[in-house]
């Protein structure tokens, strides 16, 4: 057992499984769609991302790149939070919601992509 | 990915994951600790302004408690932020300044560096190996005619000396092995704008692993050599190394050229010299018995060149036994005995030819007092000493590193000169003199500009058009001063090649054919004028004719449709 494989494949799936349960619900109701839960993702995407960091494997590559992907769109979902929390209304809209949510499903959609390179890779080991 | 990148990347993980974790935990923290009671409400921090907060006290720029003054649990959580997070900060910083002053990391910086500047060479340029007293004098004449070049040394203290160097263009230098093909591939070797490989190491077998490399992994490219013994030379030769230079023999040669033909060795001399200098005095050595003092690879190579001209020779040499030297005279040749021994009063030349610059002095000058008459031939080995090499006022002065760099840039500048020197030597002294006085009519006392035109190419434009569409151009209509045809340009065809075949002083009646090259000598202005006629088809037009140049489009439709109405109806011409 590789402990640094371990690490990996539980931040990745970690990561995934945080950003599906934060866009399961309603997409423009508040109430299904936990800050919490969106701020984990974001922090455990970002170790996701930085565990990739120094691979210099073609398959590390592809998924430092997802990974930089799924970043991209969690931190914008929790910037138009931020932004329409306080900077428009004290209320956020149900049309910024399905914007963040929105946002927080293409991240999933990336995240997703490396759950399967990671089970690809896994499968293609030959030990 | 460059390997900086890589190792950044590498260096960084763990500091970035310690950042990545420390935030995560404050910010959490910060939202979740209650906050004040305001209006009987109790207030609780969003992610935004936790944020926001341990952003600004984690880089200890301290904004204050924001949006309102804290409650006492968020100070207690505060207080342990600060510890929790700067630390990370401190310790992020501290690696990247540590990775910047890795000496792995530093190497890898300046190779991707040189790499980098390397490829933004737009230009053709020259890569030389070694950068000792040769590379530094070949570099330096390279960029003073504008040429671009990349140097390559093994010692770290000679690199510095380049980067050091005040060069009109900047010239690239890397501190590696030459002998190893990765290195010669970073330094460009592969690329197309790479135009020679010049290897110039003091070491034979790193020159022949330069050469072998680049034969194979650049095919076609040209490849100049230094030798120092004949194995190598030959080793060389083996696999078509283009140019192979021994500066002790082509030296030796040179100077059994001067006693044999001294017209061919003096035009050798004007043409190789640097243009629009002074020609240089010629001073033929005399022929009867000679000294040579050393009997190294110089000595040798002399020796049997003097022999072969038929010169009485007498050696010195003072360990005749290492050197394989039979009947001489033993000695250094720095004392009168040894030199009166070798019979300095009834000798006419005398060369010094060891390998230490201060002996080669001293010989020179205790030979001078001894017989005034001597003509003296010294051998310079460091290009640092040349001021003393200047006041011994020696009749010839022979610097490795000066000769090999004219040399190779001969061969760089001007390809079909080494073609025409090669050729002239097989020629007769009579013929050589005639060369002479027609070069001395056109250039008078200045060594004559060399340049090379070849038919079609961009620089002779209209008369590869004329000469493709069927018409007929000599020689010497090139020749004529296309301000008056009847003048003639003041510069002397030395050579025409066509494919193989090359003719040595082509006639005026010559007729020149597309693709072929010709190599002239004269006055920078006849250059000058020389290219209107090559590029410009109504200038070529006057020369050829003596038709007046006509200017604007109107006048030459009328002139065009004027001559094909002659063509067409023969009867009105």
């Amino acid at each position: 057992m590789n402990p640094e494989k371990v690490v990996f494949g539980f931040f990745i799936l970690l990561a995934a499984t945080l950003n599906f349960g934060f866009c399961i619900g309603e997409i423009d109701n508040p109430v299904h769609h936990s800050p919490y839960e969106l701020f984990a993702a974001i922090v455990v995407n970002l170790i996701a991302t930085v565990l990739k960091f120094g691979d210099r494997t073609q398959m590390g590559a592809t998924q430092l790149a997802t990974s930089l992907v799924a970043d991209l769109g969690l931190i914008t979902a929790a910037i138009i939070w931020g932004v329409s929390t306080y900077g428009m209304s004290q209320e956020i809209t149900p049309h910024a919601m399905a914007a963040v949510v929105s946002f927080a499903s293409g991240a999933l959609f990336a995240n997703v992509t490396s759950v399967v390179l990671l089970v690809v890779e896994t499968v293609t080991l030959r030990r | 990915m460059s390997p900086i990148t890589f190792l950044i990347m590498r260096r960084m993980r763990t500091p970035l994951l310690m950042l990545i974790c420390a935030y995560a935990v404050a910010v959490l923290g910060m939202v979740l600790v209650p906050g004040p009671t305001l209006d009987g409400v109790r207030q609780q921090m969003s992610f935004l302004h936790a944020f926001y907060f341990v952003t600004y006290t984690a880089t200890t720029i301290g904004f204050g408690e924001i949006p309102y003054a804290f409650s006492d649990a968020q100070r207690l959580w505060a207080t342990f932020t600060i510890y929790l997070t700067v630390i990370p900060w401190f310790y992020g910083i501290g690696a990247i300044i540590s990775l910047f002053q890795d000496p792995a990391f530093r190497e890898a910086r300046t190779r991707q560096g040189f790499v980098r500047d390397v490829r933004r060479i737009r230009e053709r340029y020259y890569l030389v190996c070694g950068f000792g007293d040769t590379g530094s004098l070949l570099v330096k004449a390279l960029t003073e005619r504008g040429r671009r070049a990349v140097a390559i040394d093994i010692d770290p203290q000679r690199v510095n000396a380049l980067a050091i160097q005040d060069y009109d263009v900047y010239v690239p230098g890397l501190c590696a092995d030459a002998s190893l093909p990765e290195n010669l591939m970073d330094a460009g070797l592969k690329s197309r704008r790479c135009h020679a490989v010049v290897a110039l190491t003091n070491r034979d077998q790193v020159n022949l692993s330069v050469a072998i490399a680049a034969k194979l992994l650049h095919p076609g490219l040209a490849v100049i050599s230094r030798v120092g013994n004949r194995d190598a030379a030959a080793n060389m030769a083996s696999f078509d190394t283009d140019h192979i230079i021994n500066p002790f023999e082509a030296f030796a040669e040179h100077l059994a050229m001067a006693l044999r033909s001294p017209g061919t060795w003096l035009l050798h001399e004007w043409l190789s010299a640097v243009p629009q200098t002074a020609l240089p005095e010629p001073r033929y050595p005399p022929r009867g018995g000679w000294i040579i003092c050393g009997y190294g690879r110089f000595g040798k190579a002399i020796h049997r060149e003097m022999k072969r001209a038929g010169m009485m020779t007498v050696v010195v040499e003072a360990d005749p036994d290492r050197t394989g030297c039979k009947n001489c005279v033993r000695g250094r040749g720095t004392e009168e005995e040894t030199l009166a021994a070798a019979g300095v009063f009834d000798a006419v030349g005398i060369v010094a030819g060891t390998d230490d610059d201060a002996n080669n002095l001293s010989i020179v000058m205790t030979a001078k007092s001894m017989n005034p008459a001597l003509f003296v031939v010294i051998r310079q080995n460091r290009h640092a000493n040349d001021a003393l090499f200047r006041a011994v006022e020696a009749d010839l002065v022979m610097h490795a590193s000066e000769s090999i760099v004219h040399e190779v840039i001969a061969l760089i500048t001007s390809p079909l000169l080494s073609r025409f020197l090669a050729r002239s030597r097989r020629e007769s002294n009579a013929w050589a003199n005639e060369v002479l006085a027609r070069i001395t009519a056109v250039t008078e006392d200045v060594v004559p500009d060399i340049w090379e035109v070849r038919i079609g190419d961009r620089q002779a434009r209209a008369v590869g058009r004329e000469v493709a569409g069927g018409n007929r151009v000599a020689v010497g209509d090139v020749l004529r001063d296309p301000r008056d045809r009847t003048g003639v340009l003041r510069c002397v065809p030395l050579l025409l090649a066509r494919g193989e075949t090359v003719t040595l002083m082509p006639a005026d009646g010559e007729p020149l054919g597309f693709g072929d090259r010709l190599l002239f000598c004269g006055l920078a202005r006849a250059e000058t004028l020389m290219t209107w006629t090559l590029q410009d088809d109504r200038v070529l037009d006057y020369v050829l004719t003596g038709r007046p140049v006509t200017q604007g489009h109107v006048w030459r439709w009328l002139e065009r449709r004027a001559r094909r109405r002659e063509s067409i109806d023969p009867s009105r011409v």
